[in-house]
């Protein structure tokens, strides 16, 4: 009786199952039960209180790179926010850049020209088999080695390079602005609309429009007409030097540009290799067929061919661009004010609340990192095949 | 045809290839020369800097350098390119960080025999593969060994440990201890069992959700609440702890890519000649599993490896941590190009030399399949 007991459990793979994982579940709950008894019996022990009321106390510090006002008077949370919203903005100028320059590259390196395809190797190897923490590092020291202010490299007269960082005239908005703005976004929706229309009229009468000029005629112009009706609301506040600084402008720091060139041209490498891989992925009958059809150069790599590398492209793209949000994590090192440094650095130090802040952190890139997959989804199921279900 | 066309085609092969890659057009003619033009200028630059004008141990004078005042470029600025003497005159705690430089040979001793552990991994048709294998096993007890000591070899403490030998320590440790750990995971996460699974999946999702950073400041500072009184463990530890289940995490998705690639078939084939889920496992699925999935594997490992780096921001020398270290001593300081570019060389090195490997075991793998 008790033999075929045990014999039942080990040998009936239903019963074994739930054996092994009550056992896993125990030992995972005695496991859980063990540290946070631990953790309280430590926390008590060195006089660590818990809890989260450190969010409404002043923070203490100044953060130099921000895109919300902040003061020393600032609670923890604000200095969350303003780190969260550096981190975001990295993340995403990096993404743009690294885009950009990924497909280039990629681009490039199937050129017929043996000698460029080989530059854009060359670039491809050397960037992504160095870490990205020690490319940030030097092109941050590059930045840094910039002449002084005082010797600042002049471009087109307004903008200034200097160790300082990137000094160019700020925008100032008057009255009626707002109108040139909002005819920017009408024409953008028109435009969106007419390329509908033309697109079901050229289906229906095999008539070609030229679509794109049209559209970026009215993109372009129709802003400019408004600007000039509504007698010129834009002026530029050059920056002046001043004694030891520049007074007016705006001001890009190095640590953000250092951030920014160290994450995209890295991680363009990396894009550029799935771009690459993606274009090479359609198949040769493809091109040959369209041009046997009698299509353009252009309108083969628009409509043939970039569509269908565009499914092999997403997937690992996505990737890239969670790979680069959590690598923008590393602006601690060269001193950019994003999430991990201000709030996961500082005011953990200051609060001592390690726990609480580090969970903060990792559930907020874990979000955005859930986030971008979950967009990159949609994007990926939008480019699929169509039509096989 | 002509005899002077039937010159044309004959008159050589790199004629033709000339041709054909850089002026096939006026378009590529055109891009051919600028291309020229950026080569030249930029590798004229670099290597100026690099080779033709710079300093090595002895500045222009014949004067050994001894520190940052001796090179050549601090002496006659805008004449000379970099000062490799930092780099030389530190090249101990490159390689070894604060170890003790009358132990150091112990330290070579192991940089020496970790080609020879890993050769037998690497490589399956090398004579005497066996006891390459054998040796891999032995190896991590006598690395330990000749480290951190023991009998008869004086006790090196890890605080003392640094540059090369902790970027390569974590990176082989840590790639070494995942590979199980990911292989339990990448089961675990295709196992039947909801709980296992759902176990596998959050811990494998929530570590690649997060930077690595993050994990490294978890283990550093949280660390030592979880833990009774007297388990401490040093830093090196704290960082190898999360390292290693960062790894595990991006290994384990590689090894699931692998085996997701087998076909069913093979499994109950197994199940049929009443092999158990364990013999299934290790004797059919796993074999053909791995090897597909080593290419996959390798490319975590370069990230891996890469990401050793990171270690600097919690105070651990590696690598970098060292180059820091040396531009933030008074008689170096200043020197940034001349650190930053060897390390990325050294870096460059391993992780170009990993990837070759990756390419070369791709190529093999199709040419086994067909």
């Amino acid at each position: 009786m008790q033999t075929n007991f045990f014999r039942k459990i080990i040998f009936d793979e239903k019963s074994r199952s739930l054996l092994i994982q009550t056992l896993v579940i125990g030992l995972f709950a005695l496991f859980i039960y063990l540290i946070t008894q631990q953790t309280a019996y430590n926390l008590e022990k060195r006089g660590i209180s818990s809890g989260f009321d450190f969010l409404h106390i002043s923070a203490g510090y100044d953060i130099s790179i921000r895109l919300i006002p902040f003061t020393s008077e600032d609670t923890h949370l604000r200095a969350y926010f303003v780190g969260l919203l550096n981190t975001l903005m990295i993340a995403v100028c990096g993404c743009f850049l690294a885009t950009i320059i990924g497909f280039l590259v990629g681009i490039i390196r199937l050129s017929s020209n043996w000698l460029f395809r080989n530059i854009a190797y060359v670039y491809v190897e050397f960037t992504r088999n160095v870490p990205v923490l020690v490319q940030i590092i030097l092109y941050y020291s590059i930045l840094l080695n910039l002449p002084k202010i005082k010797q600042a490299i002049v471009i087109f007269d307004n903008f200034y390079l200097t160790n300082r960082g990137f000094f160019s005239p700020s925008p100032i908005f008057k009255d009626g602005f707002s109108i040139v703005a909002w005819s920017l976004v009408i024409a953008i929706i028109f435009a969106f609309f007419l390329k509908r229309f033309l697109k079901k009229k050229q289906e229906e009468s095999g008539k070609q429009y030229p679509t794109f000029m049209i559209n970026s005629a009215i993109i372009i112009f129709t802003p400019i007409i408004f600007y000039y009706i509504m007698g010129m609301p834009l002026e530029f506040d050059s920056p002046v030097l001043k004694g030891f600084n520049f007074k007016g402008g705006m001001v890009i720091r190095p640590e953000f540009l250092g951030m920014l060139f160290g994450l995209s041209i890295y991680t363009a490498a990396f894009i550029s290799e799935t771009v690459r891989s993606g274009i090479i992925s359609v198949s040769k009958g493809q091109r040959e067929a369209s041009q046997a059809l009698g299509l353009k150069s252009n309108f083969i790599m628009r409509l043939i061919i970039i569509p269908q590398a565009l499914r092999v492209i997403i997937p690992p793209l996505t990737s890239q661009y969670l790979n680069l949000t959590k690598n923008s994590s590393l602006g601690i090192a060269i001193g950019y004010a994003d999430l991990v440094h201000g709030f996961g650095g500082i005011s953990l130090n200051q609060t001592g609340r390690a726990i609480e802040i580090m969970m903060m952190v990792m559930l907020t890139y874990l979000t955005i990192s859930l986030t971008i997959s979950f967009f990159m989804n949609l994007y990926n199921k939008s480019v699929q095949f169509k039509g096989n279900a | 045809m002509s005899s002077t066309t039937i010159e044309i085609i004959s008159r050589s092969k790199y004629y033709n290839w000339l041709v054909k890659n850089l002026f096939s057009s006026w378009v590529n003619t055109i891009l051919t020369v600028i291309a020229l033009i950026f080569v030249y200028q930029v590798g004229s630059f670099f290597l100026n800097w690099a080779i033709f004008d710079a300093d090595f141990r002895y500045n222009f004078q014949g004067e050994l350098i001894i520190d940052r005042g001796f090179c050549s470029k601090n002496i006659m600025p805008g004449e000379y390119g970099a000062c490799w003497a930092i780099i030389f005159a530190r090249w101990n705690q490159f390689m070894y960080g604060l170890y003790p430089i009358e132990e150091a040979w112990r330290v070579n001793l192991i940089y020496a025999l970790l080609p020879l552990a890993i050769i037998g991994i690497l490589f399956d048709k090398i004579p005497f593969r066996r006891y390459f294998i054998y040796f891999t096993f032995i190896f991590p007890f006598l690395a330990y060994f000749m480290l951190y000591g023991g009998p008869g070899l004086s006790v090196v403490g890890t605080n003392k440990w640094g540059g090369l030998l902790v970027t390569l320590f974590l990176g082989v440790t840590g790639i070494g201890l995942a590979f199980p750990l990911s292989i339990l995971l990448a089961l675990g996460r295709r196992s039947k069992m909801p709980i296992i699974k759902s176990l596998c999946v959050v811990f494998i999702e929530f570590i690649r959700g997060v930077p690595l950073i993050t994990l490294l400041f978890t283990a550093n500072v949280m660390l030592p609440l979880f833990l009774p009184d007297g388990v401490n463990p040093d830093n090196l530890l704290r960082a190898l702890v999360a390292v290693t289940l960062f790894q595990s995490a991006y290994m384990a998705e590689a090894i699931r890519g692998g085996l997701q690639a087998i076909p069913r078939g093979q499994v109950e084939a197994a199940q049929s000649l009443g092999l158990s889920y364990w013999q299934t496992t290790r004797k059919i699925v796993l074999p053909q599993a791995l090897k597909i999935a080593i290419p996959p594997i390798v490319n975590t490992c370069i990230g891996l490896f890469k990401d050793t780096s990171l270690v600097l921001i919690i105070g651990l020398f590696d690598l970098l941590g060292i180059g820091r270290a040396a531009l933030a001593d008074m008689t170096w300081t200043k020197l940034y190009y001349e650190v930053y570019v060897f390390i990325s060389l050294v870096f460059f090195i391993f992780c170009f030399g990993m990837s070759r490997y990756s390419l070369y075991l791709e190529k093999k793998l199709k040419t086994d399949n067909s």
